[in-house]
């Protein structure tokens, strides 16, 4: 019963900051010449619209983890269908244009004796039914999964071993030629999208625009759906599952509704991931990219959404870094990371910043009461 | 079906057998409900009691044995969320609220609304469910408290709280399991005249080994030992009884 205010202060600088970027770095990158102060390489443009996407997986983590208690460690796969949906778009619109220049068939296709589309592809030449399978794959992998592990009250260690083992699973379906998906070199080469060529400095800008408005888009699902009544039970489930099921809710429907709901977001986040790095391989199914997943938002921290899409941007500005400057030590500073944060920062970044402004700010009104350790310990939950 | 004691209950249990790895926790267990009774159930720890509960509630399945509510009812057969639905309303031996909600939230979460999932996405508030938690919080004596932290409350006021949270379900039937464990006196004395409130329009049971408590209510006593019924009637008559001495006294 809480007023919500849906956003607060924080989301509404974070979407300040998204809009503004999506106007700026493109005009930036487009519009200013290459020397000036002012101008963005490209490179720098694509590079951080990848982590936008990032940003938007860590986002839809922190919606079922943070908000839900449900630790998949099987996002990653949400991603990386959603990207290979993108991916099969791009290589539709190749066209003739492949080494084999056969206008029907993808190269790899006609390498591997193919005579015709399969049906899985059919229809993928239509950039609305690539971005609707970038939803509705994930989306429907998520709502069966989920249906079957939730009724069955799989919870805990085992939800997560569980969700790593499908994305496992995926990763070696996809490297089977058999699937029709390129198998192990996955799907590249890519040409055009809509029409323009995707490696054009203003397809990248206007593809990190997109990011932007996409990550923006997905902050506000995220928070009205964690700022409504289902929210509020989703929190109550992450909190104390059986109670909320001995108030007469269908846990298992809540769950369902968010997975699936956060698969969706992930799948578009992978959608627009594929054509800003130029290449989508089973590789993405890999669990550790699922691990990196989580410890972003650990980071930036769990529960709050945008520490989640902040966690996201700063870690793997990190690894840009460190995988440049030192390679061999990324993965030690990546888990030793993730150990100091769960043992000194349990609510990441922002709440180690709530803890400081709560410290600085002078006590709340007097109509409210509050415990004298709510003044500095960080709530769990923030907005 | 046509058994009029059954047709005319709102609970009824019925040579309820549950046993755990081979432990019988729960042996032959009966027991009959009136609509709108108040019952007390005490008895050993271990007798049984918080097992009876999971039984009503659907958390656990019996081995044998008729679980009925309102006469016609099976509750074997109906999960949790369904049994709640049903209304019958349950406290948890251990104070169990949404700690990382506010006072407010909790009772609000618990009111009678729909529970899908769609209904709490999109749909809003009645428009008379702030009166009614508001109405709640005064009742439970946690009004001044509402917009804390449930996990910052006291021990015992979250067992209001809990209590409140049964209100704002508003069911048939309310099970309610130590409410007075680790209060004060005051404390004790409060949360007594708080369920007789609550049971002049609902059907109340409660397990309680106080018994100073279990006198307050004034309400006809069930004994349980060893997962069975070993007396029943009023707290005096039963407290004579030289069976239950004995299980008391005699350990
Ligand atoms: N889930 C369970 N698994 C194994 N044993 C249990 C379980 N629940 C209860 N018991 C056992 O059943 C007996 C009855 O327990 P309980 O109903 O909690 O008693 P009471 O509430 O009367 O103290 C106890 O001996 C307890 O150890
Ligand atoms: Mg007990």
């Amino acid at each position: 019963m809480q007023n919500h205010r849906t956003f607060g202060p924080r989301g509404l600088v974070f979407l300040a900051v998204l809009l503004a970027a999506a106007a700026l770095v493109p005009a930036s990158s487009l519009l200013t010449p290459a020397g000036s102060a002012l101008h963005l390489s490209t490179y720098a443009v694509t590079l951080v619209g990848k982590y936008l996407c990032y940003a938007l997986l860590a986002l839809s983590l922190d919606l079922v983890w943070g908000y839900c208690g449900i630790l998949c460690l099987g996002q990653g796969a949400f991603f990386a269908l959603g990207g290979y949906a993108m991916g099969m778009y791009l290589m539709r619109q190749i066209g003739a244009r492949g080494s084999y220049a056969n206008p029907d068939l993808p190269d790899f296709m006609v390498f591997l004796n193919y005579h015709s589309l399969p049906w899985t592809w059919w229809g993928f030449s239509s950039f609305p039914y690539a971005v609707l399978m970038a939803l509705a794959v994930p989306g429907a992998l998520a709502l069966v999964f989920g249906y079957f592990a939730f009724r069955s009250r799989v919870t805990g260690v085992y939800l997560s071993i569980i969700t790593q083992a499908l994305t496992y699973a995926l990763l070696l379906a996809f490297f089977r030629n058999e699937m029709g998906f390129g198998g192990n070199n996955g799907l590249t080469d890519f040409k055009d999208i809509l029409g323009h060529d995707v490696r054009s400095d203003g397809t990248r800008a206007a593809l990190f625009a997109t990011s932007c408005v996409a990550l923006a888009l997905g902050y506000v699902v995220a928070a009205a759906v964690t700022g409504s009544k289902f929210g509020q039970v989703t929190v109550a489930i992450r909190d104390a599952e059986s109670r909320v099921r001995f108030l007469g809710y269908r846990v298992e429907h809540y769950k369902t509704l968010v997975f699936t709901l956060s698969a969706m977001m992930a799948g578009m986040a992978g959608a627009l991931y594929v054509p800003q790095v130029g290449i989508i391989n089973p590789g993405e199914f890999a669990p550790a990219n699922s691990i990196e997943a989580v410890i972003w938002v650990a980071v930036g921290g769990r529960g709050t959404l945008v520490g989640a899409a902040l966690g996201a941007v700063l870690v793997n500005w990190g690894k840009t870094y460190f995988t440049g400057a030192f390679p061999e030590y990324w993965l030690f500073l990546l888990g030793g990371l993730f150990v100091l944060v769960t043992l000194f920062l349990p609510q990441g970044i922002l709440g180690l910043v709530d803890r400081l402004t709560a410290r600085r700010r002078p006590g709340p009104p007097a109509e409210r009461p509050v415990a004298p350790e709510e003044q500095v310990l960080p709530r769990p939950v923030a907005e | 079906m046509t058994d009029p004691v059954l047709t005319s209950s709102l609970l009824y249990l019925d040579d309820v057998r549950v046993s755990f790895d081979g432990y019988k926790a729960l042996r032959g267990l009966s027991l009959v409900l009136a609509p709108n009774e108040m019952r007390a159930i005490i008895g050993p720890n271990g007798a049984g009691k918080t097992t009876m509960m999971d039984v009503i509630t659907g958390k656990t399945r019996p081995d044998e044995g008729t679980v009925f509510f309102g006469g016609s009812v099976d509750l074997t057969k109906r999960d949790e969320a369904e049994i709640a639905e049903l209304g019958i309303g349950r406290k948890f031996q251990k104070p169990t609220v949404f700690e990382n909600h506010s006072v407010d939230t909790n009772v609000a979460l618990a009111l009678k609304a729909p529970r899908g999932a769609f209904a709490t996405l999109f749909g809003r508030a009645a428009r008379d469910a702030r009166e009614k938690v508001d109405g709640i919080l005064r009742r439970i004596r946690l009004w001044d408290h509402r917009a804390r932290r449930a996990g910052d409350l006291s021990h015992g006021q979250k067992q209001w709280l809990e209590i409140g949270m049964l209100l704002a379900q508003d069911p048939k039937l309310l099970l309610v399991d130590e409410p007075v464990a680790g209060m004060t006196d005051s404390e004790t004395a409060t949360t007594a005249e708080l369920l007789r409130e609550i049971a002049r329009d609902h059907a109340v049971v409660v397990v309680e080994h106080d018994m100073a408590f279990v006198r307050d209510l004034g309400v006809k006593v069930t004994v349980l030992h060893e997962g069975a019924v070993l007396a029943e009637g009023p707290l005096d008559r039963v407290s004579a009884d030289p069976r239950v001495v004995e299980v008391y006294l005699g350990r």
